[in-house]
């Protein structure tokens, strides 16, 4: 059995209702054989207000998760509330959810304000509030003009705008979001992404994001769950998930990592004395009540070790410098260490530097405070 | 070294020998008879061959035919509701056959539905007589009600297949996306499923209207005495005295399938729009 993963959110109770709350769901396709599980057990509790994000790998299960919440799909087995209520029998359209999706899926065969009045129309708002309330959309997302444009004569960075007006404009409690940046450019990504954050913050809807796009995750979330194969191994903030990721693929997927091998001298309270390969003693916070024992593998970021001259003792680690990178803010360098391994660690560049080091050159690395993080797996 | 390549041009069927020829012979076959029926429907004389001179006299004793009105307005009846009765049928048998998991069966399903695309016509249009021969003895029911629906039985598969294809075509999201915003099946179905399947309904009935109008076999099968439609009417017309009159009623049939076909092609390129 694998140890049960994450960062205690899963079944403990909140104090006020949450905006989502999954309670152990399982979804598999397919009969026999050929059954896949899409989501293992998968257990998460979204607050009110949230910008809560979806990360991990393509075939994670990402989508079918927003599919359960949003009622396309129902759960094998297990429980979605919203706001305290079952919902994992309610059709879509008895939810107070609603969805961007990855290709908009604007009716084509409406203009602009037909497609954001249509889920207002369909609740039975009265004319003048669906009338007043498509003008507050069209201006919230900047697109006053194109009201009468046809869905099809826009652009993507403008269908974009619109498929989140029309799932913006009946208020739901809850803004699904699937990958619904990964169709525009990189330069209008960027923008979309802060305006998306923004439009957040001013219409106080619990936004689920979904992205496998880390850097994405990172800028945009209140919150990430790291998911692969159908299960979250993390949930946390970004400085949670990029500081003290949970095991070797979270450290992975996030950032870049070095991974040593490390031996566990002793563990007080919520920090651990560990060994390195030098024979260096270093001390590593805990992220919960976890002991860890014996031999295990930690992380350490390029950006939180320093790279110092000969191979005396002041460092934490000693190697052969191997190769220089040089990526214009920063620059990397790669040391071979004793055991044949290679080391990364990463500065950042000063104007008017010239290159300290040079390739072949005996060299230490010396690791910031807390640098060193012991994974579970 | 370099191997030698000779540079070969794609295979082309334009390029094969005496594809000009066949081509060409293939359009005379299928416009000569045409053209030749639409020049000979202005003839001044009264038998069908030689040329005397253009009047549109047959155009004008065409009009004034009683029998020719009649069996027109009929054909026109026939058609209209054939056309309408099919498309409906058709549009449910397509969204049965499109908007369910797969089952067991379907194979069977558009076999039964395409049956009148496969079946010799004759064949079907005596099983109807005896069919209809049988109801009528137990019943005493008559009148236009078995033709319109042989008709229609028979024009559903043109109405179904453009039908089906529009919806297979369809962004399944978009429905996916209207039960997101809170319309329940039914108004899934009116505001988004029938509008964006409207050109594939108006292509599929418009086939069935054109198939129905010149129906011959079905028909002459199983109409009673002063049931005749316009293509019955002609059939008759033919074994008795052939004159231009027949040119000019096949003229102005034509110019109709023409302008349904037309707009059709009209409807269809405005939708992919
Ligand atoms: N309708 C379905 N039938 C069978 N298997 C499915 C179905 N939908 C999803 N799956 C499978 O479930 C797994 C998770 O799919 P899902 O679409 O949730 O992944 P994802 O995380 O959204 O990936 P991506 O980033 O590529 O969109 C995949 O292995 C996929 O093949
Ligand atoms: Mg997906």
């Amino acid at each position: 059995m694998v140890e049960k993963q994450g960062t205690g959110q899963a079944n403990t109770e909140a104090p006020l209702p949450a905006a989502i709350y999954a309670e152990r769901v399982t979804k598999a396709f397919g009969e026999g054989k050929k059954k896949v599980l899409a989501l293992d057990d998968v257990s998460l509790t979204i607050e009110e207000n949230e910008f809560f994000t979806l990360l991990g790998p393509s075939g994670c299960g990402k989508t079918t998760l927003l599919r359960l919440i949003a009622g396309f799909d129902q759960p094998t087995a297990g429980a979605i509330m919203l706001r305290d209520r079952d919902i994992s029998q309610l059709p879509p359209n008895q939810r107070s959810v609603n969805t961007v999706f990855q290709d908009y899926a604007l009716f084509p065969h409406m203009t602009v304000a037909k497609n954001i009045s249509f889920g207002l129309e369909m609740l039975g708002k009265p004319k003048d509030y669906i009338k007043k309330t498509v003008g507050d959309m069209l201006a919230l997302v900047k697109m006053e003009e194109l009201r009468d444009r046809r869905t099809d004569q826009l652009s993507g960075g403008q269908q974009q705008r619109v498929a989140l007006a029309r799932a913006l404009a009946p208020r739901p409690q809850v803004l699904l979001l699937d990958e619904p940046l990964s169709a525009l450019d990189y330069k209008l990504r960027k923008e979309m992404q802060i305006e998306l954050k923004q439009l957040q913050l001013e219409t106080g809807i619990t936004f689920i994001f979904v992205t496998h796009d880390q850097e994405e995750a990172l800028t945009m979330s209140d919150r990430i769950a790291v998911m692969n194969a159908g299960r979250i191994l993390q949930i946390g903030t970004p400085r949670q998930i990029y500081n003290q990721p949970a095991d070797r693929f979270v450290a992975s997927f996030i950032g870049r990592s070095n991974f040593i091998s490390v031996e566990v001298l002793s563990v007080e309270g919520r920090r651990a004395r560990l060994k390195l390969s030098s024979g260096r003693e270093v001390i590593s916070p805990l992220p919960d009540n976890w002991v860890p024992r014996g031999r295990v593998t930690a992380v350490v970021r390029p950006e939180y070790a320093q790279l110092v001259a000969g191979s005396g003792d002041e460092g934490d680690l000693q190697g052969v410098l191997e190769n220089i990178v040089y990526l214009g803010t920063d620059t990397q360098y790669h040391i071979r260490l004793p055991d044949e391994t290679t080391f990364v660690t990463r500065s950042q560049n000063q104007c008017q530097e010239t290159e300290a080091f040079e390739d072949g050159q005996s060299v230490s690395v010396v690791f910031k405070p807390e640098a060193v993080q012991v994974l579970r797996s | 070294m370099i191997p030698f390549i000779k540079k070969r041009p794609p295979f082309s069927l334009k390029r094969q020998p005496g594809f000009g020829l066949i081509a060409g012979l293939c359009f005379v076959m299928l416009y000569a008879p045409i053209i030749t029926l639409v020049v000979y429907s202005f003839n001044a004389g009264k038998y069908i061959s030689p040329w005397e001179g253009f009047s549109l006299q047959w155009y004008v004793a065409a009009w004034g035919n009683e029998a020719v009105q009649d069996a027109t307005m009929r054909s026109l009846f026939l058609a209209v509701q054939a056309g309408i009765y099919s498309t409906v049928l058709a549009t449910m048998a397509a969204l049965g056959t499109t908007r369910t998991r797969p089952f067991r069966g379907l194979m069977a399903i558009y076999a039964m539905i395409n049956q009148p695309l496969m079946v010799p016509e004759i064949v079907t249009a005596v099983a109807l007589l005896i069919l209809f021969a049988m109801i009528k003895s137990l019943t005493g029911i008559q009148g236009m009600f078995y033709l319109v629906i042989a008709h229609t039985a028979f024009c559903i598969p043109f109405a179904y297949l453009p039908i089906r294809a529009r919806l297979e075509g369809m962004d399944l999201n978009l429905e996916t996306a209207a039960a997101d915003l809170y319309a329940t099946p039914w108004k899934t179905f009116w505001r988004v499923t029938l509008p964006l399947l409207f050109p594939g309904i108006i292509a599929g009935s418009m086939l069935a209207f054109v198939i129905s109008l010149d129906d011959v076999v079905i028909t002459e099968f199983i109409k009673s005495s002063g049931q005749e439609t316009l293509p019955t009417y002609m059939l008759g017309q033919l074994r008795r005295v052939v004159t231009p009159e027949i040119n000019a009623i096949s003229t102005v049939l034509l110019g109709l399938s023409i302008s349904v076909v037309c707009l059709l092609f009209f409807v269809e390129r405005r939708s992919r729009k």
